[in-house]
């Protein structure tokens, strides 16, 4: 086919209207080049987005298998054993953790959702806008500069390491989520609910206490979840406040030992049995964030068909 | 279906039986219906009779939805289209949707152009230039917009923009531009100009015209098709449809017994 | 019944704290950060920005080499990560929006934005690393597997599902009205998307890599353990260096001195200060976007 069909805007010439190509190619050519073109992107795509998530996929189910394959009761009641000691267990982390964790709610929680509260009834005003800047500035600060300011006002003024430090650090990461999370959920609840308490003459601070937390109570909840599931995974501000211990934990006053130094502390040392303890204890902790996020997106999505 | 009525006309697209709908109900039913060539055929009815469905099967717009499905044939000059390369029809059928969306990203110029450069056509800058400034002047935009050409097209008005619609697809110079409810989005003297301008493009293209205004329908078109819950009801020449309709149905809709 | 004026006013004026509290601690962390670094700043005066050596031995602290490697990795990462998350943006935005696949994909992603950096940083070491030692025998060059393509690659996987999240949602805001005036014209799928939907969705996408440079460079384990922890300025991607987080994760426990400690503060303030500007440049770009729909 030896035709080339051209047809310039313009051209008389009763060619098929419509048609417009290049001056080399005829229409089927360039046609079926374009659709190559189709076919290559849209593979492409796919390529590419599989090579993003694949890979991680797998390490995953190899975690899961090979730190699985670590746990067992021992692992999660006793306490790491010196080198050249076979077994031992990282009780002491996952107490740990939970400890750190409940130090840093005390503060953040309570703080987080008054501070909600406030972002969502004054998100207008000067000083409501302000406030938000400065959560939102809050929550994008490197954990590891949190982890300075929790060493410079705890650790400094005590003289040593402590749960404590690591506990204010924590509570200053999961601060910035709690309140948002907060005011997102209230500024779903309608404006009718509460006008309709006050229409009944129910003061302000019941209002907010009786009608219009508890209406948002799962979103509140979630919040704070996902808030705990961030802080749990957090090790860069442990580093120097809670610092990590090899003996079990109950003094706040201490150093102590926490999850994901611990994996951080094992994995980095070159004792291979030291190194199975990371492996289990990433599974740990991996099952404890996953089944945080799991049971917040089940929660999200049955409260948000409430509205 | 009147067969008789387009004796004296050429036939440039045909739809026989055309069925059309989305997830197993249909909304389109059975349609059959010829359009005259460079003549403006208006498609008629009240809101969700299946006016746009069926217009979105002429230039296999309508599959592109989840769920949709197609039956029946729809003839372009003979051909089957849905035999052609979706994408080589819609160069030979144009469209101008409700709401006038100039494409955000390009300049007035290269909205012109967009069906050329969409389409990886190469042309010279002198070709460019020439297709736009013929276009801009067949939508008698050119002189309000010729020192602007390479500005953002958001800053036109309604009507300006819409105009911009119907020149892009003017461009390609397709054999039909099919028009969604052109107007509805537009204040009155925007709508006299775009009625104006599809008056004078008669002769040269084929005009489709989906419309619930039934003034405008009488105005501008030469043929009407009235369709209701998916049927085609009755179709013929606008001025004898209007003042003497062959079905009740039809009268019913023209005194605004039903909208 | 107690008054119930005096009650809400109390209330009131606790919720009103509650609000300053959050921006009072913003500013007691930056000042907390330069007042502790005070040492630092009048030892190592304005050289501190300039300088490429950190030399504890002799109190020479300068930053640039840290900053260098912050940057490096975190756009390194930055680019490898736009292309995958727009892939994705555009996989789960356009091709696969409803089915079991596009929430498989979708599930997957959420899943992978949960993981903890430690665990990330473990996953490099074990994984990433031999492989990139093998490929560097291969080419005939050091073979040290960790370094700073090392830690760029391992940062744009953990950056990867937040700007994913961000582009699916910036595509799926294009309007549909456009993608059909594209397609009504004669355009090929792809053609629409690269020529219609990602140049409309552009702001945005750029706030979401905006914001996803300012969570890379403040990713501080996984870096760390991929990093290889060198000190001296290097442009060399195979080599290993350090960043402004690793640096400070390494030696922030061991550090003596009123002036060493008093620079990794310093260190630790330069990256608060860079991070918030790119985090705020972010915000501005996405609302403009917002806006413009």
């Amino acid at each position: 086919m030896g035709d080339t069909i051209v047809r310039l805007p313009g051209d008389d010439t009763p060619a098929t209207p419509g048609v417009l190509v290049s001056k080399t190619r005829t229409v089927d050519a360039e046609l079926r080049a374009r659709l190559r073109g189709d076919t290559a992107f849209r593979t492409g795509v796919l390529v590419l987005s599989l090579a993003a998530t694949v890979p991680l996929i797998l390490i995953l189910v190899f975690i899961v298998v090979r730190g699985a394959s670590s746990i067992n009761w021992q692992f999660l009641t006793e306490l790491p054993k010196p080198i050249g000691e076979t077994g031992g267990g990282i009780s002491n982390a996952i107490v740990g953790t939970i400890l750190l964790i409940i130090v840093a709610s005390v503060v953040s929680i309570p703080l987080g959702i008054f501070a909600g509260v406030f972002l969502s009834e004054s998100a207008k005003t000067g000083l409501g806008r302000v406030t938000r800047l400065s959560v939102e500035t809050l929550m994008g600060i490197p954990s590891i500069v949190i982890g300075i300011v929790a060493y410079v006002w705890v650790v400094r003024p005590l003289g040593h390491f402590s749960a404590l430090s690591g506990g204010v650090a924590l509570a200053m990461i999961m601060l910035p989520v709690i309140t948002l999370s907060t005011e997102e959920t209230l500024l779903m609840i309608p404006l009718s609910l509460r006008e309709a308490a006050l229409a009944l003459g129910v003061s302000y601070p019941r209002t907010v206490l009786k009608v219009i937390l508890p209406a948002g109570l799962s979103g509140i909840i979630t919040g704070t979840l996902l808030a705990v599931a961030r802080a749990a995974g957090e090790t860069a501000p442990l580093l120097f406040t809670s610092f990590g211990s090899p003996y079990m934990e109950m003094n706040i006053l201490k150093p102590m030992a926490s999850l994901p130094q611990t994996i951080f502390y094992y994995a980095t040392s070159p004792y291979p049995e030291w190194q199975s303890l990371a492996w289990g204890a990433s599974f740990v902790l991996l099952v404890l964030v996953l089944a945080l996020n799991l049971v917040t997106k089940l929660v999200t999505s049955r409260w948000k068909t409430q509205f | 279906m009147e067969d008789s009525v387009l004796t004296a006309e050429k036939v440039i697209l045909e739809t026989r039986g055309l069925t059309a709908g989305f997830d197993g109900k249909d909304i389109v039913k059975s349609v059959s219906l010829a359009v005259p060539e460079q003549k403006v055929t208006a498609i008629m009815g009240p809101s969700g009779c299946g006016k746009t469905t069926f217009m979105r099967c002429i230039n296999r717009m309508h599959e592109l939805a989840a769920n949709a499905q197609v039956s029946g044939e729809v003839l372009l000059d003979g051909e089957d289209v849905y035999r052609l390369n979706p994408i080589l029809l819609r160069r030979r059928i144009g469209m101008v949707f409700q709401r006038p969306n100039p494409f955000p990203t390009m300049s007035i110029y290269n909205n012109v152009v967009a069906g050329y450069t969409l389409n990886g056509a190469r042309m010279d800058r002198a070709d460019r230039d020439r297709i736009v400034e013929e276009t801009l002047r067949r939508v008698t935009l050119w002189d309000e917009v010729k020192d602007a050409l390479y500005r953002r097209g958001t800053f036109l008005s309604g009507g300006q923009q819409q105009r911009l619609c119907i020149a892009r697809a003017l461009a390609m110079k397709p054999e039909i531009i099919l028009l969604d409810e052109p107007t509805s989005a537009l204040d009155p003297k925007a709508t006299a100009a775009i009625e104006e301008l599809i008056v004078s493009l008669k002769g040269s293209v084929t005009i489709v015209q989906v419309t619930h205004n039934i003034p405008q329908a009488a105005r501008i078109s030469d043929y009407t098709a009235f369709i209701h819950l998916g049927e085609l009801v009755e179709f013929g020449p606008t001025n004898k449809l209007f003042t003497v309709p062959k079905d009740k149905r039809t009268e019913e809709y023209l005194s605004g017994k039903f909208g | 019944m107690r008054n119930p004026r005096s009650s809400s006013v109390a209330f009131r004026t606790a919720i009103y704290l509650a609000g300053i509290a959050v921006s009072v601690l913003l500013i007691a962390i930056f000042l907390s950060l330069l007042l502790s670094s005070r040492p630092a700043l009048v030892a190592n005066g304005f050289r501190f920005l300039t300088g490429a050596d950190w030399d504890p031995v002799t109190n020479t602290f300068h930053s640039l080499a840290f900053v260098v490697g912050t940057l490096l990795t975190s756009l390194i990462a930055l680019v490898i990560a736009t292309v995958l998350a727009l892939a994705l943006a555009v996989l789960m935005g356009e091709y696969f929006k409803t089915g079991v696949f596009a929430s498989v994909m979708r599930t997957a992603v959420e899943l992978l934005a949960g993981i903890p950096s430690i665990v990330y940083g473990f996953i490099g070491l074990f994984f990433l690393v031999p492989v990139v030692r093998e490929v560097q025998i291969i080419l005939g060059v050091p073979p040290f597997g960790v370094g700073i393509l090392t830690s760029a690659i391992l940062l744009a996987f953990m950056v990867l599902p937040y700007s994913a999240s961000i582009g699916r949602e910036m595509v799926s805001l294009v309007p549909m009205d456009l993608k059909e005036a594209a397609l009504s014209l004669g355009a090929t799928p792809s053609e629409t998307i690269w020529r219609v939907t990602l140049p409309y969705a552009r702001s945005g996408i750029l706030g979401g890599v905006f914001l996803s440079l300012g969570r890379a460079l403040g990713e501080t384990m996984a870096v760390t353990m991929v990093i290889g922890n060198s000190n001296s300025l290097t442009l060399n991607l195979l080599a290993p260096g350090n960043t402004m987080a690793s640096l400070i994760a390494n030696e922030f426990s061991e550090a003596t001195g009123t002036v060493y400690l008093a620079s990794l503060i310093e260190i630790a303030l330069l990256l608060f200060v860079i991070s918030t500007v790119i985090n705020i440049l972010g915000k501005l770009v996405i609302n403009r976007m917002v806006e413009a729909v």
